[in-house]
């Protein structure tokens, strides 16, 4: 470990190895995972002050290990005086197994049996080594109540009597499609509400991207796990370009592409078409595919749109998910015109919902075919029903634009909904 | 003192379109006072929150008796103008300064920059009994 490292990126890192560790000793999850917490919060407190320890992950497993020898204090001293013992000999992990128990860990908390919104601020804690406090702070609610949330995520792992271990080989590909899942959902949460002055979040995205690098080191060749990290490097490419100095909503016809990361670009680049060479072609892949194709477009008119537009049909026929025919609809709209996106739409609102996406794709498409009245009350219909601030802001903004008149449209190019 | 400043989407004092309607220009000047105004508001140390609520169009109303299935109503809302559009949460030092800050809300830039004068609702928030009590 150099210094370079900061000491946040090291706890972080190290947080999955401790609790493996500890699991592997003491055998209860639960308990190892608040101890292991407590062993966090000592070293980013004690640490700056008396300097690191020659050890750092040493150091981690024997406090936690006495943390938990406290916990066990009142009601059972025998259990107490083995987790004490064993605590001075925890000095050396098996180093080997870093990579695995951090997989494992990720299994245990995408467990069946929690919704994702308990399986990830455990994520979070357990495998991301993020505090309480910090997941309190990016979900918006107070740090008790996250304390809570994760007490009962641990609690309904402990119910299901799920053992550290990896799922066996037959649901392996079932466990792995929900760990995958639940980064995907941390992503984008992160990714919608990460813009604007107003909101100090931590960061989600960055997160959700650290947790698919760590599944990507422990499991490098699953084409899908390198499709999501691709998918999530691709996406979080346009971030800087995706809104406006306050905070406003900018569609991707409209983002300046010079500020586009190219290095995440390359790096997603480079994972998508290796993985898309191994022909085992999962939607994560696909979804990366189409991101790459549009970072690949030096302007919006250049975007591959009949490849796009492919590869969506491809993505719907696969995942059978109505909101992918929104997406294919604007595709069909960008090579064969306004008519050939609404009519995918026909019939979709019997599936969906009243949805706002629903509304705002078809308001787009209704302003392409020159439709404006039938457009500005799609736009408004769709800003009455997002519960996203900035997207109501940029529908109802649309809606305003079109009735102020025909020639303010904002740019020569038909407008995208935002991504 | 914590002050809930709420918002309806009842009728305005000014002939203010509703903001669908006004120019992008508007929207434009209508959101960042409402930022600035929050910033200015956390600057000071009096923000303890500030949302805005997804329209009527997604409200639904529940009653239960607690024993057979709720009764759910979804809109269109006859009164949804009655419904709350959003809210301010702040602490201050006085009901002076909540009122003070609310006449800024309401005072708020709406169609051709005109004040939109809509109505604040501004109701304190009951707190613990005092300790020394």
């Amino acid at each position: 470990m150099t210094a370079a490292v900061s000491l946040e990126d090291l706890l972080r890192e190290l947080a999955p190895q401790a609790l493996g560790a500890l699991i592997r000793r003491y055998g209860d999850f639960a308990d190892a995972e608040d101890a292991v917490q407590e062993a966090l919060i000592a070293a980013a407190t004690t640490w700056p002050a008396d300097g690191r320890p020659d050890n750092p992950l040493g150091w981690l497993i024997r406090v936690a290990s006495r943390r938990l020898a406290n916990a066990y204090r009142s009601d059972d001293a025998r259990r107490r005086r083995e987790v004490l013992a064993a605590s001075w000999s925890a000095a050396s992990p098996d180093p080997p197994s870093g990579r695995d128990d951090t997989l494992i860990l990720m299994f245990m908390c995408c467990h069946p049996s929690l919704t994702p919104a308990l399986a990830i601020p455990l994520t979070l804690r357990a495998v991301g080594g993020l505090t309480t406090r910090e997941i309190a702070a990016a979900f918006l609610v107070p740090e008790a109540t996250m304390g809570q949330r994760i007490s009962r995520a641990k609690a309904k792992i402990k119910a299901s009597g799920e053992r550290f271990a990896l799922p066996s080989p037959d649901q392996r590909p079932e466990r792995l499609r929900l760990v995958l899942h639940v980064l995907y959902l941390l992503f984008n949460e992160g990714y919608t509400s990460s813009s604007g002055p107003d909101l100090a979040r931590a960061d989600l995205s960055g997160e959700a991207i650290r947790l698919a690098r760590a599944a990507r080191a422990a499991m490098p060749e699953d084409p899908e796990v390198a499709g999501l990290l691709a998918l999530m490097l691709l996406t979080d490419a346009r971030r800087p370009a995706r809104s406006g100095a306050g905070g406003e909503l900018i569609p991707l016809a409209e983002q300046d592409r010079s500020r586009w990361d190219r290095r995440l670009i390359r790096e997603g680049t480079g994972l998508i078409t290796g993985a898309l060479r191994q022909g085992n072609v999962g939607e994560y892949q696909v979804q990366a595919a189409i991101a790459a194709l549009h970072d690949q477009a030096g302007r919006h008119a250049d975007t591959d749109w009949p490849r796009i537009l492919a590869l969506y049909a491809r993505l719907e026929s696969m995942t059978g998910n109505p909101m992918v025919r929104l997406n294919r609809a604007v595709a069909a709209a960008m090579t064969s015109g306004p008519q050939a996106g609404l009519a995918l739409l026909d019939g979709l609102g019997e599936r969906l919902g009243d949805h706002h996406r629903l509304h705002s794709v078809r308001a787009h498409l209704l302003e392409q075919a020159g439709d404006r009245d039938r457009a500005i009350a799609e736009f408004r219909a769709a800003a009455a029903r997002t519960t996203n601030l900035r997207e109501q802001q940029y529908l109802t903004t649309q809606a305003a634009r079109l009735a102020a008149g025909p020639d303010r449209r904002a740019s020569s190019q038909p407008a995208t909904p935002p991504p | 003192m914590r002050f809930m400043l709420l918002q309806n989407y009842g009728q305005v004092e000014s002939d203010c379109a509703p903001m669908s309607e006004w120019s992008p220009e508007d929207i434009k000047a209508h959101i960042e006072f409402q930022q600035a105004l929050n910033a200015e508001l956390a600057e000071l140390g009096e923000l303890v929150d500030a949302q805005g609520l997804a329209g009527p169009e997604l409200a639904k109303f529940v009653v239960s008796d607690g024993i057979g299935a709720p009764v759910i109503t979804d809109g269109p809302y006859p009164e949804a103008k009655e419904l709350l559009a959003g809210y301010r949460l702040v602490d201050v030092e006085s009901a002076e300064r909540a009122i003070e800050i609310a006449a800024r809300a309401s005072a708020a830039p709406g169609q051709n920059g005109l004040p939109i004068r809509q109505p604040i609702e501004v109701r304190e928030v009951l707190s613990a009994p005092d300790p020394e009590l």
